[in-house]
């Protein structure tokens, strides 16, 4: 079986149309099931206590006043779970430790952010699980904490974990540090590309977590039987990848538990974690019912993971004509509690649009006192990037070069060596670039306090283990069994597009359904772009062997020789040239025989996706300043992406114009706010501001395709990559409106008036 | 916790004296649910008064308006003439939450929560509302600006609640606005707000008008010296600039999550001149 | 503690249910009618995502308590088609894919309708004014905004 398909060109009659998706009906009626839309007979409803502490020690837990309340059947904490070992596994794009996983889930001797899980409950209903919780007495004993992450990295700085060495620095440092990890990328020689630059930009970035903001918080339901079996709905990225923290965790093995995934809220990498599942398996264990875990949206901000705040440097230096001679960042990335922060990520993604000589980068993953970072959109690229791509707008002004045209200049393209390892192939950075230069938005007029900003982003995206099955129905149609989650609703569409297209047959015929794990072999989780390219390419695969099964079955069945059987527009044909003619078959017919003539008809995939085709994209933002309240208004926006191929562009812009609005909430107005005590002060969509439909222009997009020569329809993940330039496109609009530079995200009204009149009093 | 439904005044208000200080008037429930679900609120009884009649009308009255104190938002947005003789009054009320939050507080509980950043009341000081109060003791009224003490915290006795608010008559040639300063386009609370209700003679010359300021300080301030800035102007750029000095010397904000000090002294003046700008328009289109 | 007996109209059909005093309408609806359309987003009334209108009313479901809905007449996604006939936002909303999870497209829904029934021809800002509300994570409001657009032009024969 091949496990990997080349690019084919070939004339389409599906793919690239805009068919209705196969769930459109259940979401539009409140029928589709979503995690906390799951009951069974008997549940328990569970929660969790958490720390009111930025940092402590745990010195005791009382639970005896809380499991004699009536109607409290199991209470869980530390006791209730094994200790974990030094073992690293790839959650998505992000990589954890199970030590840290489970003392995540469940505090262990330290309580290391306000909303650290540090005890569980199960009971008959929430108000009595909320007068249980109130009952567990524990003992802390607080320590100071620290948040910012250039305060933390400082020695002397309060320590979350004492035997933390920074790794990647030689020799092994004598003492602990909140500097978990140290990391290099690079090639050629900074220094002399320096020397020889005319000239030089050099700044300073910090931005605040953000988090995922997905409108459904995390919800699951457990049910653990005597048999040591458990059943688990949860609304996930990866149910599969579930299934295997949960086990490592609760020591079970991984056939024991089946996770049925839900529809998914939203996750943008948030959903990659465990968070509650392991806690009510644990309770169902121990209660022996069904329990229920649904987290508030306080607990979702307090409890879940956000992405890294951080502290970014770049200088850049260029020749007089625009060319770049060396670039180089320092990314100093808070990974909350436990290490693994996408610092890696952001700088494989800070420079990779540039084709550079002198390259370093250098990244810092510290532990702080706020919640463990899980995935969010292009994990770390866009704060690498926000500092990146203002830099370069700041060398194109000061060199008087247009922002399109010195990017051109410097532009990676198919054979640009990256400096983090592989050679890029075929890409369309230069095209999306080519494209935003002659779009209508680029020579729009602009009035007074407005400006105009551009900003590209880059992601490598990935593929990955991934499963499928698809069967033949007695009838003709086909059932196409997925085990990637559709998190945004158009990918289930998208597989079964390409599986009629390859068997030419309508659409309608395929139903996409995503499995439970008992359903198929381990697939990866939905992250890093991957599912379109990745499940698409096993789709693929399996409809091609169903094909050639359907030719076998026709040859035996017309008695003919296989050479003499071809599949053209759902039907089994005689060959041109095959040597043999019959009536032709069509689908319905072979399947209506295929119990009888040998069995059902199946084919299937078990690969590990290689060739992911990195994306490239190129923002326009016009923005009108208020320049007494400091309010920023985005005007018109503009999206420009290489998708390699739209299965279904609806879909595709709309993972445009989605991640572009993450992105200019990011650059407006979301933050986390913290107290002195270090507790969280905004844990709800009151204070944590994501754009509302009023704060948003349409958002324009233009789709190029620049085939990924690794796919059969020439696929390139594009769920990530439009969240990357929004921030240093809108720094750069603001800068071109008021001629004011803003280096601290968000841009909120009361930081950007500050900066005018810092900027004015300056001046005077 | 019990919940009662009482259908007269009365029996609202011998529920309230009878709970012995435990007891919570709900009307919109906007701000009451939040409190109970947060534990911030654990009464024994909650007075629902939505199905009294004299605290859900609105009424025009010798000229002026009785707007029940829990009438909804999107009930006094609806009202078509309200709406045209106190639009400044409706624009706090539009800016309180979404629809659906608009859908169900009401100009009572925005005053009684006793928040300094609520919409409605800047916007009704400056109209020169008189809360009507209704208790244990009888009946008595209160200006509007004279009801919040502080950050929840009202001058109401216990059993008391606020049944109605009486706007005056409108002279010709008034206007008034409410702007506030959010970083969202909706659904913040305000960073700043201001309040401008003026009245012009004959010759276009501004002969009297109350300014108010909201989320500026402990609770919403009538400002006589930004008034006064007006008053005896045509309210030209000489004045404005005057108005929006004194609107920002007014003030004596805090530094927290949604601004800083120095932001809110700075936009009370920039928004008191904007809301001044609009009230001299509706008060120049006003016959 | 004892609990409280309402009875109300949830899509036109008469309905009872026991609930504690403090339970909002939303928990009611979702755990006592097992009606799990209507969706909780943050419990505070900052999101929509559990929009439903009480007698014509468009309000968010955990901004109510259960015991408020005595007598009145509350309507929920589950109501918005009629059988298999969906109404024309349902339709739009598949044909513009204004929809991508999912989650927040009931309360988006009731909301548009809510707003159809009142300003049948809403320009662009009015639409997204009054779906202010209504956040979404997925879409950037852009294909909704176009849905509920081309949904009006429908519904009025235009």
């Amino acid at each position: 079986m091949p496990t990997t398909l080349k690019y084919q060109e070939k004339d389409l009659k599906l793919v690239g149309t805009r068919p209705p998706r196969p769930d459109g009906v259940d979401k539009v009626t409140g029928r589709a099931r979503f995690g906390a839309d799951y009951n069974l007979p008997g549940q328990l409803i569970g929660k969790v206590l958490r720390s009111p502490h930025a940092h402590a020690r745990i010195k005791s837990i009382d639970t005896a006043a809380a499991l004699a309340l009536p109607g409290v059947k199991a209470v869980v904490t530390r006791d209730d779970f094994a200790e974990m070992p030094d073992e690293m596994a790839a959650v998505g794009e992000l990589m954890i430790n199970f030590r840290d996983v489970t003392r995540n889930m469940m505090a262990r001797e330290k309580a290391l952010y306000d909303g650290h899980p540090v005890a569980a409950v199960a009971a008959v209903s929430e108000s009595v699980a909320r007068a249980a919780l109130a009952l567990i007495k524990v003992e802390f004993e607080v320590l100071p904490h620290v948040i910012d992450v250039v305060e933390a990295m400082q020695p002397g700085a309060p320590l979350l974990h004492e035997d933390q060495f920074t790794v990647g620095v030689k020799p092994k440092p004598e003492r602990p540090s909140n500097i978990a990890k140290r990391l290099e990328f690079g090639r050629g020689d900074v220094a002399a590309g320096f020397a020889q630059a005319e000239v030089i930009v050099e700044r300073e970035f910090n931005t605040k977590p953000v988090h995922q903001g997905y409108i459904e918080p995390q919800a699951c339901l457990a049910s653990y039987s005597a048999d040591g079996q458990a059943e688990l709905w949860t609304s996930t990225q990866g149910h599969f990848v579930f299934r295997a923290q949960c086990a490592k965790v609760l020591q079970m093995e991984v056939s024991k538990i089946r996770v049925t995934p839900t529809e998914i809220g939203g996750g943008f990498g948030g959903k990659n974690n465990i968070y509650n599942e392991a806690l009510a398996i644990a309770l169902s264990r121990k209660s022996n019912r069904p329990v229920k875990m649904v987290m508030t949206r306080e607990e979702v901000f307090r409890g879940t993971g956000p992405t890294p705040g951080a502290n970014v440097k770049v200088k850049l230096g260029c020749t007089r004509d625009g060319r770049i001679t060396a670039a180089q960042a320092e990314l100093n990335f808070q990974a909350g509690a436990f290490p693994g922060s996408p610092v890696n990520q952001a700088s494989m993604c800070a420079f990779t649009r540039y084709d550079l000589a002198n390259v370093q980068v250098v990244g810092n993953d510290v532990t702080v006192n706020r919640p463990k970072v899980a995935a969010y959109r292009a994990p770390g690229a866009p704060i690498a990037v926000f500092g990146v791509e203002s830099v370069v707008d700041e060398m194109a002004k000061k060199l008087g070069i247009d922002p399109i045209e010195f990017r051109l200049k410097n532009a990676a393209k198919e054979g640009t060596q990256t400096y983090y390892g592989p050679r890029l192939g075929p890409i369309g950075y230069i095209q999306t670039l080519e494209a935003a230069r002659a779009h209508a938005h680029y020579r729009a007029p602009l009035g007074p306090n407005q400006g105009r900003g551009v900003a590209t982003g880059f992601w490598f995206n990935i593929g990955n283990e991934t499963t499928c099955a698809l069967n033949l129905q007695e009838d003709g149609t086909l059932t196409l069994m997925l085990g990637t989650i559709d998190v945004a609703g158009g990918s289930r569409a998208a597989m079964a597009m390409m599986v009629a297209e390859e068997l030419g047959i309508e659409f309608e015929r395929v139903r996409p359904v995503v499995g439970d794990t008992a359903a198929l072999g381990f697939n990866f989780l939905t992250a890093g772009s991957r599912s379109t390219f990745a499940s698409g390419m096993a789709s693929v695969i399996a409809a091609r062997q169903v094909i050639e099964k359907l030719r076998a079955r026709v040859a035996k069945i017309r008695e003919v020789p296989l050479e003499a059987v071809a599949w053209k527009d759902g039907q089994a044909r005689p060959a041109e040239g095959g040597g043999a003619q019959f009536a032709p078959m069509t689908l319905a017919e072979i399947a209506k025989m295929a119990g009888k003539t040998g069995g059902t008809i199946a084919g299937h995939a078990e690969i590990n996706a290689q060739g992911a085709g990195p994306g490239f994209g190129t923002h326009i933002v016009d923005v009108e300043v208020d320049r007494e309240t400091g309010w920023i208004r985005i005007l018109r926006y503009t999206v420009v992406q290489d998708v390699g191929k739209a299965i279904h562009p609806a879909y595709v812009e709309g993972q445009l114009q989605g991640g572009a609005a993450q992105g200019i909430g990011w650059a407006l107005n979301e933050e986390y706010f913290y107290g002195d005590d270090g507790v969280l002060q905004n844990p709800g969509f009151l204070d944590y501001r994501m754009p509302v439909a009023s704060d948003l222009p349409y958002i324009d997009t233009v789709i190029v395709e620049v085939p990924n020569p690794n796919h059969p329809y020439g696929v390139r993940g594009c769920g990530e990559v439009p969240i990357i330039a929004p921030m240093a496109a809108i720094a750069n609009a603001v800068e071109n409106a008021i001629g004011l530079r803003l280096f601290a995200q968000p841009f909120s009204p009361p930081r950007v008036l500050k900066a005018i009149e810092d900027a004015a009093a300056a001046r005077d | 916790m019990r919940y009662e439904a009482p259908k007269t005044l009365e029996q609202a208000i011998a529920l309230l004296a009878g709970a012995n200080g435990q007891a919570k008037v709900l009307a919109g429930g906007t701000d009451v649910l939040i409190q109970l679900r947060s534990n911030r609120a654990a009464p024994d009884l909650l007075v629902d008064i939505k199905a009294i009649p004299e605290m859900k009308s609105i009424v025009a009255d010798a000229g002026g308006y009785r707007v029940g104190a829990a009438v909804t938002c999107m009930e006094l947005i609806e009202n078509e003439t309200f709406a045209r003789a106190w639009p400044g009054v409706v624009d706090g009320v539009k800016y309180i939450g979404s629809v659906q939050v608009k859908g169900r507080a009401t100009m009572g509980g925005n005053l009684c929560n006793a928040s300094p950043a609520a919409d409605s009341v800047p916007a009704l000081i400056a109209a020169g509302a008189v809360a009507q109060i209704a208790g244990p003791q009888g009946r008595r009224e209160a200006p509007v600006e004279d009801v919040v003490l502080g950050p929840g915290r009202t001058s109401l006795a216990p059993g008391e609640l606020v049944v109605s608010f009486v706007l005056p008559r409108r002279a010709p040639h008034s206007g008034d606005a409410y702007l506030r300063f959010t970083p969202r386009t909706e659904m913040d609370i305000a960073v700043t707000g201001a309040a401008v209700n003026l009245t012009l003679d004959g010759k276009g010359v501004c002969s009297s008008a109350r300014v108010s300021l909201g989320a500026v300080a402990a609770r919403a301030l009538l400002v006589p010296a930004a008034a006064a800035a007006l008053v005896g102007t045509k309210v030209d750029e000489a004045a404005l600039a005057r108005l929006a000095a004194a609107a920002s010397a007014a003030c004596k904000p805090i530094d927290d999550k949604r601004g800083t000090k120095e932001y809110r002294i700075k936009v009370a003046g920039v928004l008191a001149r904007r809301a001044a700008k609009i009230a001299l328009e509706r008060a120049r289109g006003q016959g | 503690m004892s609990r409280n007996h309402v009875s109300t109209t949830v899509n036109g059909d008469r309905v009872e249910f026991l609930c504690e005093t403090g339970q909002t309408l939303l928990e009611a609806l979702r755990d006592e009618l097992r009606l799990t359309g209507t969706k909780e987003g943050c419990g505070t009334g900052d999101c929509g995502a559990c929009s439903v209108t009480v007698d014509g009313r468009l309000v968010c479901a955990c901004l109510m308590l259960a015991v408020e809905a005595e007598g009145k007449a509350i309507q929920t996604i589950e109501g918005m088609a009629a059988g298999e006939a969906l109404h024309p936002l349902q339709k739009k909303f598949i044909e513009h894919a204004a929809l991508q999870c999912g989650i927040c497209t009931p309360g988006i829904l009731i909301a548009a309708r809510a707003l159809l029934e009142r300003n049948p021809d809403p320009s662009e800002s009015e639409v997204r004014y009054w779906l202010a509300g209504n956040l979404c994570r997925c879409t950037g409001y852009h294909k909704i905004v176009d849905a509920v657009l081309d949904a009006a032009r429908e519904m009025r024969g235009a």
